[in-house]
């Protein structure tokens, strides 16, 4: 379980995270909708630990994330994340993209490794890249890649930060696919997005995010089909048209 | 006036040197190693926030930068001697050139750098990996994918600029064949034969450097 408590972040004078609180049990798909600039990203490079925090607390089964003493390197084994831009690593093939944290992080054989790359690879399409460059591949195959990457750490819980924004709408399918198998199989997950018919259909909980803090909260059918808050509204008038 | 070319003496002199070439050839492969190492690290700490990292290295790097390596050579060898540190002709001279190489390659690997999505540091923090993990496996190599021309030309700058080491007595090519030039007065002949030397040293370290860069580099950046 993912407990964010009274969360404040700023950057220098940007104060950017107002006071943010929110669950996450275990299984639960939760979508964060909202404007651009509100935060989102930031919430989520703090609940991995990238950016600390100025107050409150963010426990992930029960390890307190930004405590002194919490090894932060081995918390990221249980979060996995995947990002706007694809990050694929450009020097490395698609089956050692995937096998690199598992040999490495986890000190798993080479051998094993690859094995789970090459099942988490399968699970995403890419069974016919394993020795391919991430950079011959289209957008939508390199997220898919970003995708099983981070599913070979076999990690508790997923962040996706806008994972279809940097891809040509033909491929946002592809990679959506990928995230409705997860959900289907279980996984925890916080989506930031913006396909709010992807969100709608998934989620367990949606989070309206707005200036720094989550406006409204509640199931798809609650915010989306009946937001309460007046920002809200806007905010879905203007996506949805 | 006709010159009157002898080779005969320089064939002679031939295995002296080719030792010289051999010497010329290890000191600039040393200088170059240590100086990317020392580079990395002082590329590091330039680009930190703290200035206790930061300082020290602008230091180092304008010094290196804005001196002659003439001056950096004899520094090592006379000035330090004069404090009582009596380097060898050999250690001398690799030390002024590490510390040029070094100086020069910072900035160069800085570029390199900073040339790297931040979002690939973060891509794989968030996988479990610590600091100087991502440095070896992420970051370092794709930065000297991306500088390796320019590292290139550095070493063959280095290779060139070890002929300096004449100037204290040292026995690579140049100052091999300024001594054997000395005791036989064929100076064309022998400096002729010592810069198609050079010029072999240098090619071979270019080829070298493609064949390894080859090996090593296949994936597209
Ligand atoms: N590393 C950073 N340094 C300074 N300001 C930042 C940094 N990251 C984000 N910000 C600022 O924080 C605010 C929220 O950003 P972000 O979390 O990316 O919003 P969102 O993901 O909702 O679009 C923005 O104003 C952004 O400019
Ligand atoms: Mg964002």
């Amino acid at each position: 379980m993912i407990k964010i408590q009274g969360v404040y972040k700023s950057f220098d004078e940007l104060e950017v995270l107002k006071g943010v609180d929110l669950d996450v049990k275990k299984g639960e798909v939760i979508s964060v909708i909202g404007g651009s600039g509100s935060g989102k990203s930031t919430l989520l490079y703090c609940i991995n630990g990238i950016e600390k925090i100025q107050q409150g607390n963010i426990i992930v089964d029960e390890i307190d994330v930004h405590a002194k003493g919490t090894n932060r390197d081995n918390l990221r084994q249980r979060l996995g994340m995947v990002f706007q831009q694809f990050n694929s690593f450009p020097h490395l093939t698609v089956l050692e993209n995937a096998s690199l944290a598992p040999r490495i992080v986890k000190k798993l054989k080479k051998k094993e490794a690859i094995e789970i790359a090459k099942e988490e690879l399968n699970n995403v399409g890419l069974s016919d890249k394993f020795d391919e460059y991430p950079t011959r591949m289209s957008g939508g195959q390199q997220q898919r890649l970003a995708i099983a990457r981070a599913l070979a750490m076999k990690p508790e819980y997923m962040l996706f930060d806008e994972v279809t924004s940097a891809l040509d709408p033909e491929l946002v399918g592809e990679v959506l696919d990928t995230l409705r198998m997860l959900s289907d199989a279980g996984m925890t997950m916080i989506c930031v997005t913006h396909e709010i018919a992807f969100a709608r259909e998934v989620s367990d909980k949606i989070a309206f995010f707005h200036q720094g803090i989550i406006e409204e909260l509640g199931t798809p059918e609650q915010v989306i089909s009946n937001p309460q808050k007046e920002t809200t509204q806007k905010f879905l008038s203007k996506v949805l048209h | 006036m006709e010159y009157v070319f002898h080779w005969n003496i320089v064939f002679q002199k031939m295995p002296q040197l080719l030792h010289g070439a051999f010497v010329t050839l290890h000191l600039s492969v040393s200088a170059m190693l240590i100086g990317i190492v020392i580079a990395v690290l002082l590329a590091i700490a330039k680009m930190s926030k703290s200035r206790i990292y930061s300082l020290p290295a602008t230091i180092w790097v304008e010094i290196a930068r804005n001196t002659p390596a003439l001056f950096q050579i004899y520094m090592a060898y006379f000035g330090l001697g004069a404090l009582g540190i009596h380097l060898s002709p050999y250690v001398a001279v690799l030390s002024a050139l590490i510390f040029v190489n070094a100086g020069y390659l910072t900035e160069t690997f800085r570029g390199g750098f900073q040339s790297i999505p931040e979002t690939q540091y973060n891509a794989s923090k968030s996988l479990g990996m610590s600091s100087i993990q991502v440095y070896r496996y992420i970051i370092l190599p794709q930065m000297f994918r991306r500088i390796y021309h320019p590292m290139t030309n550095q070493f063959v700058w280095s290779i060139l600029m070890s002929s300096l080491g004449i100037l204290v007595g040292m026995n690579e090519l140049s100052g091999e064949t300024q001594r054997l030039q000395s005791l036989s007065f064929r100076t064309l002949e022998f400096f002729i034969v010592a810069a198609i030397m050079y010029f072999i040293i240098t090619k071979f370290v270019l080829l070298s450097a493609s064949l390894v860069s080859k090996k090593l580099f296949k994936g597209d950046i």
